[in-house]
Formats: C-alpha cells, sequence, structure tokens
C-alpha cells in the first residue's frame, strides 16, 4: 500500500458586490449584495456542502483509519457562513473533528496578493490562520495558494512562512514530459515539497462527469479505480483537486455525482493499492523526486492555467494596480469597516468577472456572475473603489495631523537630542581631560612646571626641600617663579634662603641644574 | 392656426432630443394662436397635453374598405422598405441589433393592412413596419380632422406627413432634427438617405435646426435653399432648482452626457481626460450614456489607467440627469457632427458652463460656450482645465450662460415657425 491518493476540496464563495453607481460615490458606503450573497451560499449549502459533508462523515464512519482528505475555506466562505449558514459551519466542524481531516492554510481574502510583494500576502495568510484556528481550533501546516497559483518565488515565501508542503496544479507547460504523479520541490527552498493536482482526473470530475457526449461517460468508481491502477508501478500519487461546489452545483445530483463520491473510497481502498492520504501525510510517507521549476506563476484556471483569468487585459490591470496602490494607506488606518471592505474587495473574484476571453472558458466565468459583461464589472468595481479611496482618505491622519505629529515628534526628537549631545559633550570633556592628565602625568614635569602648582601644593613642595636645595634652584630663576615661591615661604625660610643666595654666588650653573633636577622629581607627586 | 403635427415621440416617453424638441416647440406654438393635433405612434396616456392634442396612432383603425385609403396606399406602396434600421436606439434595443437580421418581411404587408395595428412607437425591431403602417394613419387622420398645415418631424414621420398632403393638398412643412449624414457618418443608410430627400422634396418647407443642417440639407439632398429654413432649438427655464447640496464629491467634476455613438466624439473626452489627469488629480470625468463605443470607451479609460477617476453612469433619465447636471462642474460635449445639441443648454440652464464642438449646430447660437474643435484635444484640455480651476472664469459662464439660455425661448423659436407656416400658407394660397 505504497501508493497515495490526495483528494482536497476548495470552499469559498466572494461577498458579491451590489450595483453601485456613480450617485453613490461619497454617499452611500455599503457595497455587498447581501441579498445575493445569502441566496448564493443557500443555495450552494443545500445543493452541495450539506448534502456531501453527510456523504463524507458516513464513508468516515465506514473507513476511520483508510479515508482521509482535506479542505481549505477562504476567510470570506467563512464569514458568509456565520453570518447565513451557521449550520453549514456546524457541519464542517463535524467533519473535522474526526480527525481524518487536514484543513489547509491560504489567503484570507481568496486574493490575488501572493502576486505583490507588499506584504499583504503574509498578513492575508496570518489572519487566514486565525480565523481557522478561531473556528476548527487547528493550525493548518500545508498550504495552498489563491486558485492554485504558484511561482518559484511565491514557494519561497511560503516556505518562508514555515510551510512544509505546497499545492499547485500539475499544468503541462512546467512539467514537460515529467508527470503530475510524484512529489517534487520547490527551485529555490528544497525544503517546500509541491504536490500537483492530477488534471485529467480532477477535471473528468469537474467537467466532463456529466458530459454524455464524452466517450468516457458515465464514470463509475469501478471506472476510475481502473484508471488508478493503469497508472505505471512508479507513479506513486495521484493529486485530485477540485472546488467543493462541484458536488452537487456544477454537477447536479441528478448527474449522479453523489452516488459516485459513495462509491468511490471503498473502490479504491478494496481494489487498489492506493491508500488516502493528506499533504502532510504525503510528506511524511513519500521522497521528492526533483525541483520543478515554475518561472512564471501558474494555476488551476482554464485551459491555459495562468492568470490570465484574473489579469492581463486593461480592465483587469488597472484595477488591481489601483487596489494595490491602496496597500500602503490601509496599513496606517485602525479601522475595523475599512479593514473588512479591503479584504473583500480583494478576492480574485472581482477581477475574473472583468475577464474577456470568453471563447474558451465564458462558462464557468459566469458562474454566479453578476454582470452582464466584464465592462459593468470594472465599471461598477472602480465606481466602489473609488469611494473605498476616499473613506480611507479621510481615515489616514491627515495631512494636518502629519504636519503635527512631525512637530511634535521633531521638538521631541530635538530634546533628546540636546541631551544626548550634552551628555556626550560631558563624555567627550571628560575623556580629553583624563587624557591630558595621563599624557601629563607619563611626560616628565619641568621645573617650570612649578607655575601652575595650586599655593598650597608649593608649600607642601618647599617642606619638602632644604632651605639649601631651594636657594640653589631658585639661583638665576624667572622673576615668576620666584614670585610664586616666595611668598609661600615661612618668614624665617626666607630669611634663610636670602642669606644662602647671597652667600652662594659663586654656586656654578651645573649646581643649579642638578638642584633643578631635584626639584622636578619631587614635583612628580604633585600631579 | 390650426396644425397636424406627426412626431414619433413626446414627453416622458422620449429616448433623445427629438420628444424634447417637439414638445418645448408646441408649447411656444400655442402662445402665438396655435392649436395642435399631434400624432405619436403610441400613446401611453400620461404625456403633458397643456399644448396640444395627442392622437394616438394605435388607436386609428383603417377600414381598408374605403377606397381612399386603399387608392392612398396603392400610390405610397412603392416607398415600402424591406430592411429595418435603427437610427436612435435606447437601451433595451441596443443589444438586439443583431437579431434585427433575422426578421423576415414575409408578413410586413399584411401586418401594415391589418384592421388595428399596435404601434410599439420606439426605435425597434419593426421599425419601417412602423413607419409604413404610420404613413397609413397619417392619410387616414388626415381625412378626419380640420387643419391648415402639416408638420412633420423626422424621417420617421416623413411618409405619414406625404401621405396627409397627398390626401388633403395641403402645405406640408418638414423638419430636420438630424440628417442620416449626422446618424452614420459616411455609412448612411440609403432607404432612410431616400425617405428623407423624398420627404423634402414633397414639402412646400423645410426647417433645418442650425445653418450646419440646412447646408448639409442643400448640399447633400440637393433641396431648393430658398424653400430651406433655419429655426435653432431652445430650452425651457429650468422648473426646480437643485440645490448643490447633492454633489457629496469633493473632486471637480467633468461630465459628458449623450449617446457613446463614433458622431458624438466620446474618444476625445476620454483622451482630454487623461491629458488633465496625467498633472492634476482633483478632477473626475463622467460619461453618461450608452451606446455602441461604450465597451471600446471603458477598454480605453482602462488601458490609460484613469479608471479611478473616469466613471461610467449609463443611461441617465429624468431626475438622474439632473442630479448629474448638479454635481457637474464643466459640461462637455465634444460632438463631430451635432445638427443642433439640445443638451449643452440644458447644462448652462442647470448652472454648468460647457465646452462644445465648433461642429455642433448650438455653437452658431451660444456666445458663453468655449468651442473648440472637436479633434483639437490639447485645445479642449486646457479649456476644461480653466473652467475648473480659474474661479473668475467659471463665474462668468455660469453668470451669462445662464442669461443666455434664458433668452433663449420656445417661444421665440415658435414665432419663426410660425412664420415659415404663414409663408407656406400663403404660396398655398396664391398657387
Amino acid at each position: 500500500m505504497n501508493k497515495s491518493i490526495c483528494l482536497y476540496f476548495q470552499v469559498h464563495q466572494p461577498f458579491r458586490l451590489r450595483t453601485y453607481r456613480f450617485f453613490d460615490i461619497g454617499k452611500n458606503h455599503h457595497y455587498f449584495d447581501e441579498y445575493f450573497n445569502r441566496l448564493i451560499l443557500r443555495r450552494v449549502a443545500e445543493k452541495s456542502y450539506l448534502p456531501m459533508n453527510e456523504i463524507l462523515l458516513n464513508i468516515i464512519k465506514e473507513h476511520p483509519k483508510d479515508f482521509r482528505l482535506s479542505f481549505s475555506f477562504t476567510g470570506l466562505v467563512l464569514e458568509q457562513m456565520e453570518l447565513y449558514t451557521p449550520e453549514v459551519l456546524e457541519s464542517f466542524r463535524k467533519l473535522i473533528a474526526t480527525g481524518n481531516v487536514e484543513v489547509l492554510s491560504e489567503t484570507y481574502a481568496h486574493s490575488l496578493s501572493s502576486l505583490r510583494n507588499n506584504g499583504e500576502f503574509e498578513r492575508q495568510v496570518k489572519a487566514h490562520t486565525q480565523k481557522v484556528k478561531q473556528l476548527f481550533g487547528i493550525k493548518p501546516t500545508s498550504f495552498r495558494n489563491t486558485e492554485l497559483i504558484y511561482s518559484d518565488e511565491i514557494g519561497e515565501r511560503v516556505a518562508a512562512m514555515g510551510y512544509k508542503v505546497m499545492l499547485t496544479e500539475g499544468a503541462k507547460h512546467i512539467l514537460g514530459w515529467k508527470s503530475p504523479n510524484f512529489m517534487y520541490t520547490n527551485a529555490i527552498n528544497p525544503k517546500l515539497k509541491v504536490l500537483l493536482r492530477n488534471f485529467r482526473l480532477s477535471d473528468d470530475i469537474t467537467f466532463r462527469f456529466s458530459q454524455q457526449n464524452w466517450s468516457e461517460w458515465p464514470i463509475t468508481a469501478e471506472k476510475m479505480v481502473g484508471w488508478l491502477n493503469k497508472f505505471p508501478e512508479k507513479e506513486e500519487i495521484i493529486n485530485i483537486f477540485v472546488d467543493y461546489e462541484t458536488f452537487g452545483e456544477h454537477q447536479p445530483a441528478a448527474s449522479g455525482i453523489f452516488d459516485f463520491m459513495k462509491a468511490l473510497p471503498s473502490a479504491v481502498i478494496k481494489n487498489s493499492p492506493y491508500r488516502f492520504r493528506t499533504p502532510d501525510e504525503i510528506t511524511k510517507k513519500h521522497q521528492p523526486v526533483s525541483s520543478i521549476h515554475v518561472p512564471y506563476p501558474i494555476s488551476w484556471a482554464d485551459e491555459e492555467r495562468d492568470l490570465s483569468a484574473w489579469i492581463g487585459n486593461n480592465l483587469q490591470d488597472d484595477a488591481l494596480e489601483k487596489l494595490s496602490a491602496l496597500s500602503e494607506k490601509i496599513e496606517e488606518v485602525d479601522d475595523v469597516d475599512l479593514k473588512r471592505d479591503w479584504n473583500y474587495l480583494q478576492s480574485s473574484d472581482h477581477f475574473y468577472y472583468m475577464c474577456t476571453k470568453w471563447l474558451s472558458d465564458g462558462d464557468v466565468h459566469k458562474y454566479y456572475n453578476p454582470y452582464p459583461s466584464p465592462y459593468e464589472a470594472y465599471i461598477n468595481y472602480m465606481n466602489v473603489l473609488s469611494d473605498f479611496a476616499i473613506r480611507l482618505e479621510e481615515k489616514s491622519p491627515g495631512a494636518a495631523e502629519i504636519m503635527d505629529n512631525v512637530l511634535k515628534n521633531t521638538s521631541k526628537l530635538g530634546k533628546e537630542l540636546g541631551k544626548m549631545a550634552s551628555k556626550k559633550i560631558q563624555e567627550a570633556e571628560k575623556s580629553v581631560k583624563e587624557k591630558y592628565q595621563q599624557t601629563k602625568a607619563k611626560s616628565k614635569p619641568v621645573f617650570e612646571d612649578i607655575m601652575h602648582l595650586s599655593d598650597a601644593k608649593v608649600k607642601k613642595l618647599i617642606k619638602e626641600l632644604e632651605a639649601e636645595q631651594l636657594a640653589v634652584a631658585l639661583k638665576d630663576a624667572s622673576e615668576e617663579i620666584r614670585g610664586k615661591v616666595i611668598p609661600n615661604l615661612t618668614q624665617k625660610a626666607k630669611k634663610q634662603m636670602e642669606d644662602l643666595q647671597q652667600k652662594m654666588t659663586e654656586i656654578k650653573q651645573k649646581d643649579i641644574q642638578a638642584m633643578r633636577k631635584k626639584v622636578e622629581e619631587k614635583l612628580k607627586n604633585f600631579f | 392656426m390650426k396644425i397636424l403635427m406627426f412626431g414619433w415621440e413626446f414627453p416622458p416617453h422620449i429616448t433623445g432630443g427629438l420628444g424634447t424638441a417637439c414638445f418645448g416647440l408646441t408649447k411656444g406654438l400655442v402662445k402665438h394662436d396655435t392649436d395642435i393635433i399631434f400624432v405619436v405612434p403610441k400613446a401611453y396616456g400620461d404625456e403633458n397635453q397643456e399644448a396640444v392634442r395627442i392622437v394616438n396612432a394605435s388607436e386609428v383603425t383603417i377600414n381598408l374598405e374605403i377606397d381612399e385609403e386603399r387608392e392612398y396606399w396603392d400610390r405610397v406602396q412603392y416607398m415600402e422598405v424591406g430592411s429595418n434600421i435603427i437610427p436612435y436606439v435606447g437601451p433595451e434595443e441596443f443589444n438586439k441589433v443583431t437579431e434585427l437580421e433575422k426578421r423576415a418581411s414575409e408578413n410586413f404587408k399584411s401586418k401594415v393592412f391589418s384592421q388595428k395595428y399596435e404601434f410599439s412607437g420606439k426605435y425597434g425591431l419593426n421599425l419601417m413596419e412602423e413607419v409604413a403602417r404610420y404613413a397609413l394613419v397619417g392619410s387616414a387622420i388626415a381625412t378626419k380632422q380640420d387643419f391648415d398645415v402639416i408638420h412633420a418631424h423626422d424621417w420617421l414621420t416623413y411618409l405619414a406627413g406625404i401621405a396627409a398632403k397627398e390626401t388633403t393638398g395641403k402645405p406640408l412643412v418638414v423638419h430636420m432634427h438630424a440628417t442620416e449624414f449626422d446618424r452614420s457618418g459616411e455609412n448612411i443608410n440609403s432607404d432612410v438617405y431616400a425617405i428623407e430627400k423624398r420627404g423634402m422634396e414633397a414639402a412646400d418647407r423645410v426647417i433645418t435646426v442650425s445653418n450646419l443642417t440646412r447646408r448639409i440639407v442643400i448640399e447633400r439632398y440637393g433641396i431648393d435653399p430658398s424653400k430651406v429654413v433655419t429655426v435653432h432649438n431652445a430650452v425651457d427655464p429650468k422648473e426646480k432648482e437643485l440645490s448643490d447640496a447633492e454633489k457629496q464629491i469633493k473632486e471637480k467634476v467633468v461630465t459628458f452626457l449623450g449617446r457613446i455613438t463614433f458622431q458624438k466624439g466620446p474618444e476625445y473626452f476620454v483622451e482630454a481626460a487623461n491629458k488633465i489627469l496625467k498633472r492634476d488629480n482633483n478632477v473626475r470625468f463622467v460619461m453618461a450614456g450608452t451606446g455602441d463605443l461604450l465597451h471600446r470607451m471603458v477598454m480605453r479609460v482602462a488601458q490609460l489607467r484613469i479608471g479611478h477617476k473616469f466613471h461610467f453612469t449609463g443611461f441617465l433619465k429624468g431626475d438622474d440627469v439632473d442630479q448629474m447636471f448638479a454635481m457637474t462642474d464643466v459640461f462637455v460635449m465634444p460632438s463631430i457632427s451635432e445638427p443642433f445639441g439640445i443638451v449643452p443648454l440644458e447644462a448652462m440652464r442647470s448652472n454648468v458652463p460647457v465646452v462644445i464642438s465648433k461642429q455642433s449646430g448650438v455653437s452658431e447660437i451660444l456666445k458663453h460656450a468655449i468651442k473648440v474643435d472637436f479633434w483639437d484635444i490639447d485645445g479642449l484640455a486646457d479649456a476644461i482645465y480653466g473652467l475648473c480651476h480659474y474661479q473668475a472664469l467659471s463665474e462668468d459662464f455660469i453668470k451669462y450662460g445662464k442669461q443666455e439660455v434664458e433668452n433663449l425661448k420656445w417661444e421665440h423659436a415658435a414665432a419663426k415657425v410660425k412664420e415659415v407656416y404663414t409663408s407656406a400658407l400663403e404660396d398655398f394660397k396664391n398657387r
């Protein structure tokens, strides 16, 4: 039982915009069509989420050890469930509580933030983790990006956030001759494992399940197991990644999709070497075969498997640029309503509605699309964004406020600087003094240094010398030095010295020098 | 004097300037001792009848046993046109343009000759059928009504006007609010052109809404200049003043309001907007209306990356138009070809200074409007910027513009129209 099959279901519903007219700008800040959004969520819950959850729960009860699967929920759909269908949230909780379900991490707003390097991506992933923890009590360790968007660089950023494995599309143009049925690693950081969607089997379920003109129709669990068993011996991981709405919504109950899903797990477990594993379990079970190079972003959308469903035409690019331009400002603002709208406005769906490649994938783009054409989608979105920008501008610290802050801070800064400077100056002064003293101490004092002594010290010096010595030393000394020393002599010593000096008129220069040296020796102790 | 007037729409059921002009003109005519029977293809019952008596063509039954009507139809039958065209389209019809081709003309005749016929009174799929039927009704009504002069507005009613003249022998005045060249550029619909030409040839007098249109009528339709008279349109004073409190946007608002079609020059507005927005962030641009160039304009705006400052409102009517003017600081009409152009007058009446193209009929009569060539994007941008930011300039334009427009009364225009009636009647009597 060395082979793995990985089931991963994506659950997402955007907050769709209401018709927001030019006249609403600056006046009405209510952007979202609550009625429509609630209607859709209720409908999808009834037709898909609730019945499918029950089926999955029963399968888990039947195969508590062998059946495992993974989900990811966007923050937006979780919020809508809290608002409109708490029973669905409860049903997911039950499923997750079995311990057989791994919940994956992604961006909170189902956003395209991974395409920009402004910190928004990381912020959203963090916010999503918090939401999942709050609702389900678990911390996701595996990552899937919006619409399975992936590139080497995005993978590296995901690895930097501490994730061990990331899911993406097994797009033909990146795989070439390689098979998606292995585990790969990120090309920049090999610590991040990459799981690739087997798009043939996945799309058989999402798109072709009810296509009666398809040669393989109808698919049964046995047929699917037969295909699984036909893969070469070495190919060990089959990743089936689909939208959860596939079950009951894209493929209606009448197509037999529920019966197929009821029968599939048992058939796989009984008749194939495959075992159901979650992404986290797969990284522990299997070894990567090589790195996979994805220099340009890929996704699971449309035939192109690139970003052209959301970016690339002028409508989309203008809208996304204008949105992204606000990301710095929103960081500075602390306003619950603005932050909420900011999240809702980022979901990739808004840009999906602006897509103009109708020919190949028009049908998928029409799914709950509130707009008759991409132009209306753009016009409406830009009106909303204009109002949002105005609100953001008003909430952002205004120019006057900024100026005030700058001034306040500068005066504060000035004071601080002043304090620091005076401290430094004092320190410098001190060290200069010390240095001076030190050099002074090192260099030998000369006789003339007597001048720098205080009178008290002079008196002390005199005491240490004999009157004769002093008399010799002072002979021929300058008036200044004499003036410094003589007044400090006692009356007695003065007299003695004057007598001596008169007697010593014949004293040789040499003796004077010798005597002065002696005085200098003594002087050392006085500095 | 009694006038039998054929129109295609009447307030409040209007899609373009035609209905508004007819309404203003009839109100003006009443002040000059004129009684008007106004025929529309479809009356809704809530038309403003203060100046006219509305006759609903849908309610006119045709008795095909009556020889004179049968006879008339035999005479006009050759005018039957097999194709459909849409000159002015409202938003509902717009998307259906393509379906147009599908309509078969088989039951054309049987429908036109049925006893009763429900007109849509719009510019839709069965337009030619309706025009033909309207002509038939025109002759039926003419026999039952008492009047001195027949007055037909725009090509849609010309066949009815001709029919009424043929049936009664009364003088016919046709009113050119727009020519096929204004609507379609050089790719004209030859059927429409033919009806226009026939109507003007059959008419005793042709009224054009500007000298620009008069030149087209003479040069491109070959109509005798001596019977072509220009009577410029006017605008009624505003009934209620909208307060400026309606404006909730801090930036200056510059507005284009009209059909988004080639003839209206919307792309020059977009390009001028781009020039201004590259330097001045304190302006928003609005393009109100719809038309076949809407999507191209949206795409261009996105491509220029000015979508955050350039808005589209779709088709506006009634109060929305008033609200739009109340929010507007500068109104722009960069038409490539505009027979008259009544919207700038409405803007000025709402205290909005205007920039108009020299290629519009209205530029012949306005003094307090900045006039530029439609292709001169720099000039357009300069004018818009100036009116946005130089208060002295905009204040003068608002003040004197309003005075100017208030003097352009329909009453005065109607007096000129009445002179046309009188001269047509005199010719008729002297014949």
